[in-house]
């Protein structure tokens, strides 16, 4: 399968990506690790006529700590995640998450920034950063903006970026003593897209009190999903198997999975609610170390 | 829309003018005739087509040929010299890592970048590791164990160095 025709343009600096978009109008779209964009265009899924190559841009690849933020280049790929040593060693929910997303070779060319600004929510990424709370920080042609994760996602493969926007960075909180977070997906096979998956990050105070909590769900809503209810419950309370068990009910209650080839509705609200309840414990247990 | 893309393919420099939407696989089959990479399903799922660009695994078939220009580019022709077997190939025929071999070229580059990464890999990480490489005759056992015997071949190489 060959895609459409396009013309193709190489981005030097996010500057030039902009402009290029600016002189090419509403039938551009930006390529960074292509993984998503380039299969939908083998298959006419999507058929720009104008792609516009930022991947070759320059230092938007990193990943580092400062202040209190951990930030994230948007260029950054899987790979460069999962080989990370500061994100083995503190940042386990990646790990968790990156592992199972797609396989080594895709991996090596996704990036971090691609499989949010997808706005796809099969997608991994989405969930961590409900989760984590993230905030994303985007170019456009009126200039930075910052863009908290609850008003990121807008439909399917709908966000809050402007066609021209470019995600440039990801900042989420830093790792500190009593924090702690953990990811599981269900899947079909290895690398498949989620039948269900759940994010949980948490934060406890020196007496174990659940000081902030965020819970994002993968793949059973049409938009990334936070488990509101859930927070709400947990926040302020020292977590408890009971209290767990209540939270993965309302899992399994909240989400609005559909039947299809990964399972039935039912199927999927039952595993939303066990690996709901998984991912907390192993939140906790990592938030306890 | 023509580009004049040029790369280094298994040490040797090419230069080539390709359409936008010529795939990576194609311009190494058809441009190079470079078949040793194999397409499967083309839908990046099978791994066949597995490439190094830069050193790293891609899948050859969910590339933009364009976008390989000024890289480096070495295919499972470029992995040994004529007439010689690297570690990696050598320990696949020892150990019977193939029945049919259309999966065996980008099994084996696969390979290159996980022992790289992973020099001495659980047989846990061997299986997470060529995870996007499809098989359908040898139900991986012997597969695995090749790429143990090479990781095994090749520690001993470097430590002899």
């Amino acid at each position: 399968m060959i895609p459409s025709n396009f013309n193709y343009h190489k981005a030097t600096s996010v500057k030039d990506a902009i402009a290029l978009f600016q002189n090419h109008g509403d039938e551009a779209k930006y390529m960074s690790g292509g993984q998503s964009l380039l299969p939908m265009m083998k298959l006419r899924f999507a058929t720009p006529e104008h792609i516009i190559d930022i991947s070759k841009i320059e230092g938007l690849s990193y990943i580092k700590e400062d202040g209190n933020l951990l930030k994230i280049g948007g260029l950054t790929t899987q790979a460069e995640m999962e080989h990370s040593s500061l994100i083995k060693d503190n940042y386990p929910i990646f790990s968790d998450a990156i592992k199972l997303t797609a396989d080594p070779s895709v991996r090596n060319v996704g990036t971090i920034g691609g499989n949010i600004a997808h706005g796809d929510a099969a997608n991994d990424q989405p969930a961590l950063m409900i989760a984590m709370r993230a905030t994303i920080i985007a170019e456009g042609s009126d200039g930075q903006k910052s863009i908290p994760i609850d008003d990121f996602f807008h439909g399917f493969y709908m966000t809050a970026l402007e066609p021209s926007d470019v995600l440039v960075e990801i900042q989420l909180p830093k790792t500190k003593k009593g924090s702690g977070g953990a990811y599981h997906k269900v899947e079909r096979k290895v690398g498949d897209y989620a039948t269900s998956g759940a994010a949980v990050y948490l934060e406890l105070d020196d007496s174990g009190v659940c000081q902030e909590i965020g819970i994002g769900l993968t793949n059973v809503s049409t938009l990334p999903m936070r488990l509101s209810r859930g927070e709400e419950l947990l926040k302020g309370k020292k977590i408890t198997e009971d209290l767990i068990e209540q939270v993965g009910a309302f899992a399994s209650e909240d989400c609005e999975p559909t039947s299809d080839l990964r399972g039935s509705e039912a199927y999927k609200r039952s595993i939303t609610n066990t690996i709901t309840q998984r991912m907390i414990r192993s939140a906790l247990k990592r938030a306890q170390h | 829309m023509k580009h004049t893309i040029s790369m280094t393919i298994n040490g040797e420099s090419v230069t080539a003018e390709v359409d936008s939407r010529l795939l990576l696989v194609h311009f190494i089959r058809e441009n190079l005739d470079l078949t040793g990479t194999h397409i499967g399903c083309d839908t990046s799922n099978c791994g066949a087509c597995t490439i190094l660009l830069n050193g790293q695994s891609i899948k050859s078939c969910t590339y933009l040929a364009v976008r390989a220009d000024g890289a480096e580019i070495t295919t499972i022709e470029g992995l040994s010299a004529e007439g010689t077997n690297h570690p990696i190939q050598q320990a696949f025929h020892d150990q019977h890592g193939l029945h049919c071999g259309f999966c065996t070229p980008g099994m084996i580059m696969r390979t290159v970048d996980l022992l790289k990464n992973n020099p001495k890999p659980t047989e846990e990480e061997i299986r997470w590791g060529i995870s996007g490489n499809l098989c359908r005759c040898t139900g991986y056992n012997n597969i695995v164990k090749s790429v143990k015997q090479a990781a095994e071949e090749m520690q001993k190489e470097s430590e002899s160095v």
